[in-house]
């Protein structure tokens, strides 16, 4: 295996509506900043990757038009995954792992605010048995709480618990888009919006984009200052059927976690892609993260969540913590899929 | 306001639908499930450790190993083993009142179908009630060939 490190990191803030710029104009600042950061020359950089969803433009192939926010001539090699960012980040990797390449650039980009992120969500659900119902993510994130209170797995105060801390935590972030000092009781008093979820329950609608260079180990130390070490990336996949699974259980997570390696060191940080508030206690359990482990210091998704760019932006969060020296070990998690049905998991280190 | 300029205002559109503008063939399993319930009948399919997925699957999911040609009715009765109360329906839902999205554990089967209940209101709702099939008036070989679930004993 060879060693590879994040070598930069940048994001837009995330923001409920990016109402004057288009895709392309949200990526080319981050872009020129990632790459400026990395300390590589662009022209150096071996491979493109990127994670963005159609759907949210309702036209295929939309993706190609952001691939202008790179600049493509010279021609580049370049790929996208109708997926997180996260999982493009998973691609680059393993194009530096097949020795193909030394570095890559990996962006994403979700400007949710263009429709019904709920409803749009539906459409990745088998369209035979589940989609023509119309589950929206919102509800379908519901059946997974309910199953959890049912058992006494958590409690509605446990989850409004995650929330406040979260837009707490999003205080000391200045590119997070919901936060603040919020009363458990008092939210606990607002009405359902889908029971049992109420709306701090769940993410807001975000829209965002963020941006990566990774390198292999030569390369990164000669470009960089701190280059943050990938020790693991692994991704693994659960039923995309929500009733032939325990909702209260990720065993995608766990097998995730294990294969890059969570339980083989100490960890001091923990970003979770846990968009709705019962899934970090899902998460928690499921890499068997500690108390003493420090879960989403960013704010997490519940702070902002840009619709395929929340989980490359846990892996860049963690990588900052680790850049300022507020850990030296951290795991960044990213979800697909309803009710926590894909996970990727990364371990990234600091020197 | 010049007409040159109410011109300029003017808001443009295009309609654009993102479909499927294809056919497709469901295969051996969901194909017969779903010519089930247009004969308003619900069949599962056993796997190779003998359990019953609803709805079927070609592989379990739980290994990967193909399911067998076995096919179970199941239900029409059954048990809510986690729901959700919207009590706002948006368009894109089959009811337009006030309803529950259910899995549902038909009798016979090992796993939970998602659907929806038509419950009236949220306090009737509770895991573990038993509901039953309430098919739609037309079948056409489509997950919304059921029309709902009702609690059992309100059809």
């Amino acid at each position: 295996m060879r060693d590879v490190a994040v070598v930069s990191y940048a994001q837009t803030p995330f923001v409920r509506s990016e109402r004057a710029r288009n895709e392309v104009e949200m990526l080319m600042p981050v872009i020129d900043e990632v790459v400026e950061k990395s300390g590589i020359e662009r022209r150096k950089i071996g491979f493109t990757c990127s994670g963005s969803t159609d759907y949210l433009a309702g036209q295929s192939f939309s993706f190609v038009m952001a691939v202008d926010a790179v600049g493509a001539w010279p021609p580049i090699c370049e790929s996208h995954v109708e997926m997180d960012g996260a999982w493009a980040l998973y691609e680059a990797w393993v194009k530096i792992q097949c020795g193909e390449v030394d570095s890559a650039l990996v962006f994403s980009f979700g400007r949710s605010s263009m429709g019904e992120t709920a409803e749009t969500m539906t459409l990745q659900t088998d369209p035979y048995t589940l989609a023509p119902l119309g589950p929206d993510a919102i509800s379908m994130a519901a059946l997974q709480a309910r199953a959890g209170l049912d058992r006494g797995l958590w409690s509605e105060r446990e989850m409004a618990e995650v929330a406040v801390r979260s837009r707490r935590d999003a205080l000391r972030n200045p590119e997070a888009q919901l936060k603040g000092e919020f009363d458990v009781d008092e939210i606990l008093a607002e009405p359902y919006l889908v029971s049992p979820l109420r709306k701090h329950d769940c993410p807001p609608v975000s829209d965002g984009a963020a941006a990566a260079v990774i390198a292999a180990a030569d390369v990164a130390r000669q470009a960089c200052e701190k280059p943050v070490w990938i020790r693991g990336i692994e991704h693994r996949l659960d039923s995309h059927q929500p009733g032939s699974r325990d909702l209260t259980l990720s065993p995608s997570t766990k097998a995730a976690g294990e294969a890059a390696g969570a339980s083989s060191g100490r960890l001091d940080i923990a970003e979770l892609h846990a968009p709705f508030s019962h899934q970090e206690i899902i998460l928690k359990q499921a890499l068997g993260l500690s108390d003493s482990v420090k879960i989403n210091p960013s704010g997490g998704a519940l702070a902002a969540n840009p619709i395929l760019t929340a989980g490359l932006a846990r892996i860049g969060e963690a990588s900052r913590q680790i850049v300022a020296g507020n850990g030296r070990r951290a795991l960044a998690h990213a979800t697909s899929g309803p009710c926590l049905q894909q996970n990727l998991v990364c371990i990234l280190e600091g020197d | 306001m010049s007409e040159a300029t109410a011109a300029e205002t003017e808001e443009l559109c295009a309609t654009h639908v993102l479909e499927y503008a294809y056919k497709r063939s469901l295969g051996p399993v969901l194909g017969r499930f779903f010519t089930g319930l247009r004969d308003r009948r619900i069949e599962g399919v056993k796997t190779a450790q003998g359990r019953v997925l609803v709805p079927p699957a070609e592989y379990d999911p739980s290994s990967g190993e193909s399911t067998c040609d076995e096919f179970i009715a199941v239900g029409p009765g059954g048990v809510v083993t986690s729901w959700a109360w919207v009590s706002q329906p948006r368009t894109s839902h089959p009811l337009d009142r006030p309803f529950a999205f259910a899995l549902v554990q038909l009798d016979g089967a090992d796993t939970a179908m998602l659907h929806v209940v038509d419950a009236g209101e949220e306090a009737i709702m509770s895991t573990g009630m038993r509901v039953t099939v309430r098919w739609a008036e037309e079948t056409s070989g489509c997950i919304q060939d059921i029309a709902s679930f009702v609690p059992e004993g309100a059809s």
